[in-house]
């Protein structure tokens, strides 16, 4: 099995800040992969930089064996990752369907269909997109995701905001997904993390601090510090 | 939307004949400063693309006006270019006008991007006065009727006739119309939307946002071109007034008034405008303080524009 994505010696700063220091990280192809860690520990920032958003000061970024840290983020959506932002960002004055006929660029009009009816909201297609509720809008976000046919998928805190009854939609809603795309997903929520993921990386002060499956995750020492502080500290 | 389509072009359409009919009703005032509309609403139209359609306000658009305008006047009058070869330059140039500065004053974005517009604008507005010997600066060129007369292709064309001049707009600016018309239905002026609405997003879409910019600039900046070089073969004049600063403000004004990303707005406020400032001066020369109270009227009752509010209220297919 090869990996989907690898980084190596992954940095970024700004200015004296230190975001992101040295990362190493690997994903396989298939796999979901939830990217936890406190507040301000660099998660967002790290996936930033394999979605091209943010350039790295230093390292490399490898998808399918590839190079890809000097493509500008549109390409790398092109070669099939694709980013679903933390703060939801559609187009509120379009329609549901606008929306996501935009992303569904080689598929047009029946992937389009094809993707709201994945997250259920093909019976919404013709509403403002601005006029969704919060959940309504997230979920249009994912099919935005899909309908560009993504070999990588990246949810930004996918779940904030939602309630238990949509959160519980979204636990099925990805792992429906994740047989045929490969899921990172940044979450606050141990639950879902714990539902959902094959693997759990942990973040702290911008590197990784602990890698494994829920259950060593779970019982790892360093991580219930970084979460909960030491006794001693 | 196949329903919609034939309603938005038998609209285009109808406008389009009115204005061809008009002229058999009109007096030879009125024909003349329906002409000069025409022509300036070809501007507007080019601008509305940028600033209406992909969301970017530009505060110096008159270089682009003013590339068409004085490769036309300085073509014809001393490079010794027939009239439709100075035309033809002129779409040429404001290409690559266009192109090289969309290329340089792209790389800003928001109020910067407004300021860049500004200041190459200004640059081109005093280099216009600096080559004061070809340009003749604010006394202006005028092109003697004998070059405004000429045969094209075996037919002849005496631009010094009205009716002809008329025509000739309504042909150029039902050009502009139909060419901004098929753009923004297309997959292309969609892509534009979505970069005004959300420009990150389009990016994280996988489209090639700066690239998309650019094209939009060029084309705006070409269609403004396009009509300050017909200007100047029209009405036989070109001075550096038209490269000031005011002529950069007219076509985000036009555009405002009449709604901005419609395609009949720029026109419809071009010629609102045009009218107020002619029924103004009639009685006072205070005429700006006319245009600035419409201005106000128009943010309070008229936000998004006359057509953009009619849009909003009764006729949404309204491109």
């Amino acid at each position: 099995m090869t990996a989907l994505l690898e980084t190596r010696g992954l940095s970024r700063s700004f200015g004296g800040l230190i975001a992101v220091s040295e990362v190493d990280f690997t994903l396989m192809a298939g796999e979901v992969r939830a990217v936890i860690g406190p507040n301000g520990a660099g998660k967002t920032t790290f996936v930033s930089l394999i979605a091209g958003r943010v350039p790295p000061s230093s390292g490399i970024v490898l998808f399918e064996g590839e190079d890809i840290t000097r493509l500008p983020a549109f390409r790398r959506v092109r070669r099939g990752i694709a980013y679903t932002f933390q703060i939801t960002s559609i187009y509120a004055n379009l329609s549901v369907s606008e929306n996501v006929e935009l992303a569904a660029h080689q598929s047009g009009a029946a992937g389009s269909r094809a993707a709201l009816e994945h997250v259920g909201l093909a019976d919404r297609a013709q509403q403002i997109a601005g006029t969704l509720s919060y959940g309504h809008q997230r979920l249009l976000e994912v099919a935005m995701g899909l309908a560009l046919h993504p070999k990588l998928l990246i949810l930004d805190e996918p779940t904030q905001g939602l309630s238990d009854a949509e959160i519980a939609n979204f636990i099925e809603l990805v792992r429906g997904l994740s047989r045929d795309t490969t899921v990172l997903l940044i979450e606050h929520n141990m639950p879902v993390v714990m539902d959902l993921a094959h693997r759990i990386t942990v973040f702290d002060r911008g590197a990784i601090l602990a890698e494994g499956s829920p259950g060593e995750i779970r019982a790892d020492p360093a991580v219930q510090t970084a979460y909960l502080g030491s006794a001693d500290a | 939307m196949s329903g919609n389509l034939t309603k938005v072009v038998l609209l285009h359409l109808a406008v389009l004949v009115a204005l061809f009919a008009g002229q058999f009703f009109a007096s030879d005032y009125a024909v003349l400063t329906l002409t000069r509309i025409m022509v300036l609403a070809v501007y507007a139209v080019g601008y509305n693309f940028l600033f209406g359609y992909t969301g970017l306000l530009s505060l110096g658009h008159a270089m682009f006006f003013a590339t068409g305008l004085y490769v036309a006047a300085i073509g014809t009058t001393r490079a010794g270019l027939s009239v439709p070869a100075a035309f033809a330059m002129a779409i040429v140039i404001g290409f690559v006008v266009s192109l090289v500065m969309g290329a340089i004053i792209l790389r800003a974005t928001g109020v910067a991007f407004m300021i860049v517009t500004l200041m190459f604008s200004q640059a081109a507005f005093l280099t216009v006065l600096y080559f004061g010997e070809f340009t003749r600066g604010d006394e202006g060129i005028v092109i003697p009727d004998a070059i405004r007369s000429f045969i094209f292709l075996g037919v002849p064309v005496d631009l010094t006739s009205e009716v002809l001049r008329y025509n000739m707009a309504l042909a150029i600016l039902g050009c502009a119309v139909a060419l901004t018309l098929v753009l923004v239905r297309s997959r292309f002026g969609h892509v534009l939307i979505a970069i005004r609405e959300n420009e990150n997003r389009t990016a994280m879409l996988g489209y090639d946002v700066a690239r998309y910019k650019l094209i939009a600039f060029v084309i705006s900046g070409m269609l403004s071109a396009v009509s300050g070089a017909t200007y100047a073969l029209m009405f036989a004049y070109a001075g550096s007034t038209l490269a000031s600063i005011q002529y950069s403000i007219h076509p985000l004004l036009w555009t405002l008034l009449g709604g901005a990303s419609t395609v009949l707005g720029p026109v419809l406020g071009t010629a609102l405008m045009f009218l107020l400032v002619d029924f103004a001066s009639s009685f006072t020369n205070a005429n700006l303080l006319m245009v600035g109270a419409v201005l106000i009227l128009l943010v309070l009752f008229f936000p998004k524009g006359i057509i953009g509010t009619l849009r909003q209220r009764y006729v949404p297919w309204l491109p």
